[in-house]
């Protein structure tokens, strides 16, 4: 076995282990409003789903399945998310971030539901993005 | 010169423990944090907001100012992670 390759094991476990830690990041994020949990919480469970692949079979592997600009973009894009909803509000003739606008049955809890998936979005993209930037810089 | 960070150190946290020990007794019903809009929340904020978790609707709904803030702190700090470290290795390139 080279230097720096991991256990067949290792390897195996932690690609079985990744699409299940995933899953449940997403149900912590879609259920953050019935049940504890939420965008912060799930974000950082999915995150660490790419984490555990990067140790499991070595960074580069990961780093081939993403580019560096769509991970920026998608930060940007979750806090874009939670903002243009409140303006999407203000639109609707409420005030900034009042869900209750919202042209839909229960608006405030679906509002919410937004919230959540738009934090859920930012805190993915923002770890993996440190993630990446500390595990290549030399 | 040697002594006053021992002394503004001792000081701070004397002022500390003195201030810790009015805080009112944990579980309080009279305390600030209960009197004032905790009861609101509690007794409203399923009938107002149909989601029965309490975290999630005072963060999400009644102090969403704060959860953007919140947000956005966690996208500064990718940004300043992004700037300090990716910007330090461009520079090396070159």
């Amino acid at each position: 076995m080279k230097p720096g390759e991991r256990d067949i094991i290792i390897r195996t476990v932690c690609r079985l282990l990744v699409p299940f830690v995933q899953l449940f990041g997403l149900y912590v994020i879609m259920h953050g409003h019935s049940s504890p949990g939420g965008g912060f919480q799930g974000g950082a469970i999915i995150a660490s789903s790419f984490i555990l692949l990067a140790m499991g079979g070595g960074y580069d592997e990961v780093k081939r399945r993403f580019s560096l600009g769509a991970l920026t973009a998608t930060t940007s894009a979750g806090v874009l998310l939670y903002a243009g909803l409140g303006v999407v509000c203000l639109m609707l003739g409420a005030n900034y971030l009042d869900y209750a606008a919202l042209p839909v049955s229960d608006a405030r809890s679906v509002g919410m539901l937004l919230i959540e998936i738009a934090v859920g979005i930012t805190v993915t993209a923002a770890i993996i993005s440190i993630f990446h930037d500390l595990v290549t810089f030399e | 010169m040697r002594y006053l960070h021992l002394v503004v150190t001792t000081l701070t946290g004397l002022l500390l423990i003195m201030g810790s020990l009015g805080m009112p007794a944990t579980g309080d019903p009279d305390s600030p944090p209960s009197s004032h809009v905790s009861p609101r929340y509690i007794e409203q904020g399923y009938k107002e907001t149909a989601v029965p978790n309490m975290v999630t609707f005072v963060l999400a709904d009644y102090r969403s100012f704060d959860t953007l803030g919140e947000v956005t702190v966690i996208f500064t700090g990718a940004m300043a992670v992004l700037l300090i470290l990716r910007g330090a290795r461009s520079e090396a390139e070159e």
